[in-house]
C-alpha cells in the first residue's frame, strides 16, 4: 500500500469519516469478541449448526468435530478481539482490515440471506442477498483502498520507525 | 504543513516526528478508552440487575451431584423379565447391549455426529452387575436378551462374548432361582404386580417399569409384599433423576412461585409409534410366542400378533394413557410438590383418531382435586397432535415451565413482587430465572438465541461432551441402594401414590363418574 500511502491525500472531512468508519467497525468487532471471551458457555456451535446455503455442510462439520470447534471458538473470540482493537487503534491496520474481511466472509457464507431460507437465530431486519454483514465487509474493502492507519493511528509511528 | 496539488493539507504524510505526529498517531485511542468505559458501565448495570434478581431467586448453583457408587463385595446378579422396547433400554442402562445394537449405533454416529448414543453407552459408568438370567415368552427376544447379557465387553458383531445368561421359561422359575439377587421387570402392564409380588416373596430386589400395577387390589398386595420381605424396590420413573425437576423442587420449597393453585401437565404425540402402534416382528408367530403365558391374568383372547406387540392399545393388558403417560407427569409433580393421592378425580376422553380397534382412548383429560392444598392438577393428553404444551406450575407470584429446562416468569399481578415490578427490577415478560442442564452456573438473563437453540434441542450441554441418561441414573440409584440397604427415590410409597392416582383416573374415565379417595380407610370410593 506504499503507493496509496504516498500518493493519497484526504480532505479533513474525508479523513474524519474514514477514521470514524474504521473506529466504528473496530468497536463493533471488539465488543463481539469481548462478549464471547467473558462468557464461559459461548461457542460457535449453535451458529455453525444453523448454517444454510452452499457451504452449510462444511460449517456444520466444523461444529460437530470437537477439536475443530475448539479452534473455531478460539479464533472467533480472539480474532474478533484483536481485529477490533487493531482497527480502533490503527495498529497493523491493513492486516486487521484483511483479517476482518476474511472473518466476516465466513459469517456471510454460513448465513447467506437467500430467498426462502429461514434461520433459527432471529434476524433483526429484513434482508435479501445483501445484509449488514455484507455491507460491513464492503466497508472494510473501502478502508483497504482508503487506508487511514498512518494518518490517524499507531501505524504512523511504525512507519516512522522503519524510516 | 505541506499542501498537495489539490491545495488540501496533506494529512497522511508524516515528515518528522513532532507533537502533531504524536497526536495523530494516538488520535483514535480515546475511542478505546470510551469503549472500555462503556463496557465497564454496562457490566456494572448488568451485575446490579443480576444481584437484584438473586434477591428474588437464589438457588444453589451447584449441579446435582451423583451420589458416590457403593461397591459390593461381588457383582450383583440380575435377571430381566420382558425384553421388548423398554427392556432393551433398561439392559443397556446396566451396560449390556446386543452386538447388533453396538454396530448400528456406531454407524449412526458416523452418519450423524450429533448422535452420541454409541459414545454415551461406551463411556457409561459400570454398575458391577452381571446378567444371570433372562425371561421372555417370545423366543427371538429371549435370545436377544441372552446375547446382550453375554456381551460384557460391549463388542460389536463377531466380538468376544462371555457365557450366556440362563434363559428361564417362566418368570416363576426365575424368581425362585438362587442364582438371581434382583430382577428388572419390563413386561406389559397386566403382569407388573403379579411378577413383582412373586419376586418380593422370593426376596429378590425389584426394578419395576411403570405403571406399578394393573388393578387396584394387587396394588395393596404388592405394597405388603415389598414391606414384609424388606426388598429394595424402585419404580421406573426415571424423571426422578432429571436435574431440572430437582431444581424445581427447590423453587417450590423456597416459595418463589407464591401460592400454587393450578398445575397443568400434558402429553402430545402425533405418530403411530407414539400411539403404541409398534412394528410387528416379521418372524413372530404361534411357533415362537407362548401366548398362554402372555395372557396370564388377562381375559382370554385368540392368538393375535397385533395384541402381542401393541398390547398398550387394549385395556385387557394396558392401563391406557393414565398408566402409561399420566404417571410420568404425575410422578414429576409428586416429586416436586409432594402432592400425594388426590381427594377426587374426574376424567373423560375417547378414541378420536386411531380407530384401529383399540379400546383405550387416544384423547383424554383428567382433573384431580387436592382441597387440602388448595390445588387442582390438570392432565390433558392427545396422541393425535404434536403441539407441545409443556408442564406449568402456576402460582400467584410466578409461574414455572418445566422440561429438561426450567423457566420462571413473575406474574404481572404478583403481590410479593409488586414493588420490584413497579420499580422495574422485574419485568414479567423476561424470565426471573432459567436453568439449563449442563450450563455452568445459573443466571436470570438468557439471550433470545440461547432460548431458541435450547427449545430446538441444540443445547450447548453438547459441548461439555458427556450426557448422562436418566434411565441409567435411575438404575444406578437402585443398584446403589441394594448395596447400601436403603430405599431409592421412587420407592414403594411413591409407587402406591402413583398407582392409586392412575387407577382413580381410569375408574373415573371408564365409569364416567367422580372418584374419591378415602384417606381414613385408604380406599377408592366411586360416587
Amino acid at each position: 500500500m506504499a503507493k496509496a500511502y504516498s500518493g493519497r491525500d484526504y480532505a479533513l472531512a474525508q479523513l474524519i469519516f474514514l477514521v470514524l468508519l474504521r473506529v466504528s467497525i473496530g468497536w463493533h468487532l471488539l465488543y463481539e469478541g469481548v462478549v464471547k471471551i467473558i462468557n464461559p458457555d459461548w461457542s460457535a456451535f449453535g451458529y455453525l449448526m444453523d448454517s444454510k446455503g452452499l457451504f452449510a455442510g462444511l460449517f456444520q462439520s466444523m461444529a460437530t468435530h470437537q477439536g475443530i470447534l475448539q479452534v473455531v471458538d478460539f479464533m472467533n473470540m480472539w480474532g474478533l478481539f484483536l481485529i477490533g482493537l487493531g482497527l480502533m487503534a490503527g495498529l497493523f491496520t491493513r492486516f486487521s482490515v484483511i483479517c476482518g474481511i476474511i472473518l466476516l466472509s465466513f459469517y456471510f457464507l454460513s448465513h447467506p440471506p437467500l430467498a426462502g431460507i429461514q434461520y433459527i437465530i432471529p434476524q433483526e431486519g429484513s434482508y435479501l442477498l445483501v445484509n449488514k454483514t455484507l455491507i460491513e465487509i464492503l466497508a472494510l474493502f473501502v478502508l483497504l483502498v482508503f487506508p487511514t492507519g498512518q494518518a490517524a493511528g499507531i501505524d504512523r509511528f511504525l512507519r516512522k520507525n522503519k524510516n | 504543513m505541506e499542501r498537495n496539488i489539490n491545495g488540501n493539507k496533506d494529512l497522511t504524510q508524516p515528515k518528522n516526528m513532532n507533537r502533531r505526529d504524536v497526536i495523530k498517531g494516538l488520535a483514535t485511542l480515546p475511542f478505546i478508552g470510551a469503549f472500555a468505559g462503556a463496557w465497564v458501565r454496562k457490566n456494572s448495570v448488568e451485575k446490579q440487575l443480576k444481584n437484584k434478581m438473586l434477591e428474588v431467586v437464589n438457588l444453589t448453583s451447584e449441579p446435582v451431584d451423583l451420589a458416590p457408587a457403593v461397591l459390593g463385595s461381588k457383582p450383583l446378579r440380575l435377571g430381566i423379565v420382558g425384553y421388548g422396547i423398554r427392556g432393551r433400554q433398561l439392559l443397556r442402562a446396566t451396560g449390556h447391549a446386543e452386538p447388533k445394537w453396538i454396530d448400528d449405533s456406531k454407524a449412526a454416529a458416523v452418519e450423524n455426529p450429533l448422535n452420541t448414543s454409541y459414545d454415551d453407552f461406551m463411556n457409561q459408568e459400570g454398575l458391577d452387575v452381571v446378567i444371570s438370567g433372562v425371561c421372555d415368552i417370545f423366543d427371538i427376544y429371549a435370545g436377544d436378551a441372552a446375547h446382550a447379557g453375554s456381551n460384557v465387553s460391549k463388542e460389536g458383531t463377531g466380538g468376544k462374548m462371555d457365557a450366556a445368561p440362563r434363559r428361564y421359561r417362566t418368570y416363576k422359575e426365575m424368581m425362585a432361582s438362587p442364582d438371581i439377587d434382583a430382577v428388572i421387570i419390563a413386561t406389559p402392564d397386566h403382569w407388573h404386580a403379579t411378577m413383582a409380588i412373586e419376586a418380593a416373596r422370593n426376596g429378590k430386589h425389584v426394578y419395576l417399569e411403570k405403571p406399578m400395577t394393573w388393578t387396584v387390589p394387587e396394588t395393596y398386595e404388592l405394597v405388603k409384599a415389598v414391606r414384609e420381605n424388606k426388598i429394595v424396590f424402585q419404580l421406573g420413573h426415571q424423571g426422578r433423576q432429571t436435574e431440572s425437576y430437582i431444581k424445581a423442587k427447590e423453587v417450590v420449597h423456597k416459595n418463589i412461585l407464591g401460592k400454587i393453585t393450578l398445575v397443568e401437565v400434558c402429553t402430545n404425540r402425533n405418530d403411530p409409534n407414539g400411539a403404541w402402534v409398534y412394528p410387528i416382528h416379521p418372524e413372530a408367530g404361534h411357533q415362537n410366542i407362548d401366548w398362554q403365558q402372555f395372557l396370564g391374568p388377562a381375559p382370554y383372547h385368540d392368538f393375535s400378533l397385533e395384541r402381542f406387540f401393541r398390547w398398550r392399545c387394549w385395556w385387557d393388558y394396558s392401563t391406557g394413557l393414565n398408566g402409561d403417560l399420566l404417571t410420568h407427569e404425575y410422578d414429576c409433580i409428586n416429586q416436586i410438590m409432594g402432592i400425594g393421592i388426590p381427594d377426587s378425580v374426574v376424567a373423560s376422553g375417547g378414541i378420536y383418531f386411531f380407530k384401529d380397534g383399540r379400546t383405550v382412548p387416544d384423547v383424554q383429560n383428567v382433573v384431580m382435586e387436592f382441597p387440602g392444598r388448595d390445588l387442582t392438577f390438570l392432565y390433558s393428553a392427545s396422541l393425535a397432535s404434536d403441539r407441545q404444551r409443556g408442564k406449568v406450575i402456576m402460582g400467584h407470584d410466578a409461574h414455572m415451565e418445566l422440561s429438561d429446562r426450567l423457566i420462571i416468569n413473575a406474574d404481572p399481578q404478583s403481590t410479593a413482587y409488586k414493588e420490584k415490578i413497579q420499580n422495574g427490577t422485574i419485568d414479567p415478560q423476561i424470565p426471573i430465572y432459567t436453568f439449563t442442564p449442563g450450563k455452568e452456573g445459573v443466571d436470570g438473563a438468557v439471550s433470545a438465541t440461547e432460548q431458541y437453540f435450547a427449545s430446538r434441542g441444540l443445547l450447548y450441554t453438547y459441548r461439555q461432551g458427556k450426557r448422562v441418561d436418566t434411565t441409567f441414573l435411575h438404575m444406578r440409584e437402585w443398584v446403589n441402594c441394594i448395596r447400601a440397604g436403603i430405599q431409592p427415590s421412587c420407592n414403594i410409597d411413591r409407587g402406591f401414590e402413583e398407582a392409586i392416582t392412575a387407577h382413580m383416573a381410569t375408574i373415573a374415565l371408564r365409569e364416567g363418574r367422580k372418584v374419591y379417595w378415602d384417606r381414613e380407610k385408604q380406599e377408592i370410593v366411586v360416587s
